[in-house]
């Protein structure tokens, strides 16, 4: 089960979060009420050169002092406040939400760490595995993820996400079927600037986390949606694989496909699987990743869950439903499913 | 004193009713079991080794063959076998030679992991009606891909890859020497394995030219011995591999006795006719992975870099730290064989006491390979005791990226495991070179039970792959969240990294 919803404006235009509210709540049934979540990129444009992360704190004591001495000893808090919530009848609050607007030092950068994108991987991995009582759920600049466990109505209203403004938004109403139902396992997952809605179960999760191991990422969120944010961060920005190829190591062709390809293009193929084997996914799955760059949808190789893509001039939609796209936009056009595997990428105007 | 001869194992029985006379079981028990004498067929049980033959090839079923019930004073720790080889050693003052794999009665790690299946929430693969990849490359993969803009601003890949061997299901067949093993037991397998889409193995005994048709899926190896390894040998195989060590007998070399070097052995061999031939427990140019790492590199110059370099070592306690240093050696994939693995002959001592099992010899591999940042670019391919497609699937699952089959494409062509092959009379036609015996072998029958057993076992493979949900190998490989430890201890689990059956 599970649904979700994509959303990007190719101008940058933004779009409040009340229509993204509706159209989630539309997919209730797809739902179980223990997790929803949002993420809006251009959200924070006064602090757009830090980071924005946001925490959650059990309590505002010993998890909170251990984390301030972690972005101390990288770098700057610019600004820090709790995230503004109003509490829900429906919703229990289990967490603090807090954020952080965060600068790392230049001179930290050396070595292993090869830019201040690695520090921010880092304090995240170190944060959610090894301080009880805290966990960094969104650490992308001029963006924000917010989720809590419950119904999608509530989990956007206790974030007021109609007071964000957004360019891209993805949305996520849970149906927890292989891992517990808390607020860390509720979606978007998200490190740096990479958010990942998804509806399936990866069976391929074993592999795929013992290969992200390999490069310091370090899986603590009991569910599997997570090790996709860190193959996108390991393959799109480690690796520099442009979006598309990314898309085509974690859901590649058939080798009966790829065999009958072009010569170069059969090299290019085998090369991506022989290569990264490890980040193939299997199990059905529809994903939705966003970025900085723009949003991209993909299904697994043999389309065990739905998704539908629609467009309205600048506008692209993805989500599992087609009538969740038209609660977001009654005049959209071009709805269409896209074929397994095809990854449907929408990129800013240049 | 004298010892006396100690009793019987077996105990062969003629139904006098049931017997036509035919005379079959003294034409085929090559042990001397049964003789005429008159007009009446004697058995000599002593001389049994419990392989079958007679039994099978009985058209009236009239022999029976058991084990002999014991006749020493029962004892927990004085076992018989104990009491025996002491009485052997005793009387002979040497090493007790045994054959096949070990024989003592530990438990095996791989009954008791379980693998997963999918229910309701996760839709399982019917590999019926849904594609099924069970294609393997084995070889060196970049750990990223390149790519560079061409004139015409287009992205293309800059990345070269390495030579791989292509696997189309990840089961091959293991090294077995032509002097070990018999020429139609080898034209049997590389038929099969070419029939598959697979590779087999030549051991140490050269490449005799009746398998020349076969090249394109045989790995040539070059043990310590250097036994029939000239250039053309090097570039008839697919893929070269260096065997350091075996499961059966760590830390020792080979042996051959020189009954089995027979002229068509001893011109494969590039060995005299009739002469032993002894591999040296090390090789006397590899003393470090520096050697190690000329060798690797020495035998792809001589094969102008177009050829995958394995190296097989046998598990023992700190496999993982050599296959890390394996790994970074040139060689394309390491082969690593566990405690359970097969030989011709062994010093029974070794077969049964030294070494690890395979199991947790992968999963330290695997993991130690990915500390360093190293398991992508590398293969892994474990043998030792592989006996079915579970066995199979669950060593990929512990993170090997195929298997090497010995012992069961044996029994796949009539092996008994007896245990006698060290004495050259095996009366299936495999473990010999005396060729009224190797007559009995049907190469072309041979190769369908092979191909047969590998077929098999690719489809049960596919089953549990798909029961699991999921569609491609490279997506078992490594996945132990998709195994289960149903009764091992915690250190074991620990080293398996694997969870407790209901966690």
């Amino acid at each position: 089960m599970c649904g979700i919803i994509g959303f990007i404006d190719k101008t940058k235009s933004p779009m409040d979060g009340s229509k993204i509210k509706a159209a989630l709540s539309l997919m209730n049934e797809r739902g179980s009420g223990d997790g929803a979540g949002y993420v809006a990129y251009g959200i924070y444009p006064d602090y757009a050169d830090c980071y924005a992360l946001h925490v959650f704190f059990d309590n505002m004591v010993e998890p909170k002092t251990k984390v301030d001495e972690i972005l101390h000893r990288w770098g700057t808090v610019v600004h820090q406040e709790e995230i503004p919530t109003v509490e829900q009848p429906g919703l229990k609050r289990v967490h603090t939400p807090w954020r952080y607007f965060f600068k790392p030092f230049d001179d930290m950068i050396g070595g292993k760490v090869g830019s201040e994108k690695d520090i921010i991987k880092h304090i995240v991995m170190e944060v959610n595995a090894s301080i009880d009582g805290a966990l960094v759920f969104s650490s992308g600049k001029n963006m924000g993820v917010f989720k809590a466990s419950g119904w999608p109505e509530e989990v956007a209203d206790f974030y007021r996400i109609e007071d964000y403004e957004g360019y891209i938004w993805l949305a996520h109403n849970r149906y927890p079927t292989n891992s517990p139902g808390w607020w860390g396992g509720a979606h978007p997952f998200n490190l740096l600037d990479w958010s990942v809605v998804h509806n399936g179960e990866i069976t391929s999760y074993g592999t795929n986390q013992r290969y992200v191991e390999g490069y310091g990422y370090k899986c603590t969120l009991l569910t599997d949606t997570e090790v996709v944010a860190y193959l996108f961060d390991l393959l799109g920005r480690q690796h520099e694989l442009p979006t598309k190829t990314v898309v085509k190591a974690l859901a590649p062709p058939f080798w009966d496909e790829i065999d009958r390809m072009p010569p170069a293009e059969e090299e290019l193929h085998r090369a991506i699987r022989l290569t990264y084997g490890s980040a193939l996914m299997n199990g059905p799955f529809a994903i939705v990743v966003a970025s900085n760059e723009g949003i991209v949808g993909f299904t697994d190789r043999i389309k065990l869950r739905p998704l539908v893509v629609g467009e309205n001039g600048d506008k692209l939609y993805i989500s599992s439903e087609e009538s969740a796209i038209r609660v977001l936009d009654p005049e959209v056009k071009n709805i269409r499913t896209p074929r397994a595997g095809e990854p449907i990428i929408g990129r800013f105007n240049a | 004193m004298s010892l006396g001869s100690i009793p019987p194992k077996y105990k062969v029985t003629i139904d006098r009713e049931q017997c036509m006379d035919c005379g079959r079981c003294i034409e085929n028990c090559s042990y001397g079991t049964f003789r005429r004498e008159g007009d009446k067929i004697l058995i000599q049980s002593r001389k049994c080794t419990g392989c079958l033959r007679c039994v099978s090839m009985c058209p009236r079923d009239a022999i029976s063959l058991t084990e002999n019930p014991v006749d020493y004073r029962s004892h927990p720790l004085w076992t018989r076998e104990a009491r025996e080889d002491i009485i052997k050693q005793a009387r002979s003052g040497k090493i007790i030679l045994a054959g096949m794999g070990n024989a003592s009665n530990l438990p095996s790690i791989f009954d008791r992991l379980l693998l997963d299946a999918c229910q309701v929430t996760n839709p399982s693969i019917d590999p019926l009606r849904e594609p099924m990849e069970l294609r393997t490359y084995i070889g060196k993969k970049p750990s990223k891909l390149e790519f560079k803009k061409t004139e015409a601003g287009d992205v293309e890949l800059a990345t070269k890859l390495a030579p791989n061997l292509k696997l189309e299901t990840p089961i091959m067949i293991g090294h077995m020497s032509y002097g070990a093993i018999s020429l139609n037991a080898h034209l049997s397998m590389a038929k099969a394995a070419k029939e598959t889409g697979t590779f087999m193995g030549t051991g140490e005994g050269g490449l005799h030219r009746e398998l020349y048709p076969y090249q394109g899926n045989m790995i040539v190896q070059v043990a310590s011995g250097r036994f029939g390894v000239n250039v053309d040998y090097l570039e008839r195989g697919a893929a070269i591999e260096i065997k350091i060590g075996q499961g059966a007998k760590p830390g020792i070399g080979g042996h051959l006795p020189g009954e089995k070097v027979s002229a068509e052995v001893s011109r494969t061999r590039m060995i005299p006719l009739g002469s032993d031939a002894i591999s040296p427990a090390p090789h006397h140019d590899i003393y470090s992975i520096e050697d190690l790492v000329q060798l690797v590199r020495s035998l792809k110059e001589a094969t102008e870099w177009k050829k995958p370099v394995f190296v097989k070592i046998a598990a023992v306690h700190n496999v993982a730290a050599i296959a890390a240093g394996i790994a970074r050696s040139s060689a394309d994939a390491v082969v690593i064989d566990g405690s359970r693995g097969g030989t011709g002959a062994a010093p029974k001592v070794f077969r049964d006491h030294v070494g690890i099992p395979i199991e947790g010899a992968i999963a330290s591999v695997d993991q130690k390979l990915r500390e360093q940042g190293t398991r992508n670019e590398v293969s892994v391919i474990a043998s030792g005791g592989i006996r079915n497609s579970a066995d199979l699937a669950k060593s990929i699952a512990l993170g090997a990226d195929a298997v090497y089959i010995g012992t069961a494409a044996l029994i796949s062509m009539g092996c008994r495991v007896c245990g006698n092959c060290y004495r050259g009379l095996c009366p299936w036609g495999i473990a010999t070179q005396r060729q009224d015996l190797v007559d009995r072998l049907d190469p072309e029958q041979g190769a369908r039970q092979v191909s047969n057993l590998i077929h098999a076992w690719t489809l049960e493979l596919s089953e549990l792959m798909g029961a699991a949900g999921i569609n491609s190998i490279e997506s078992m490989r490594g996945n132990r969240d998709r195994l289960r430890g149903y009764m091992l201890d915690e250190g074991i689990l620990e080293v398996l990294d694997v969870k407790n059956a209901g966690a």
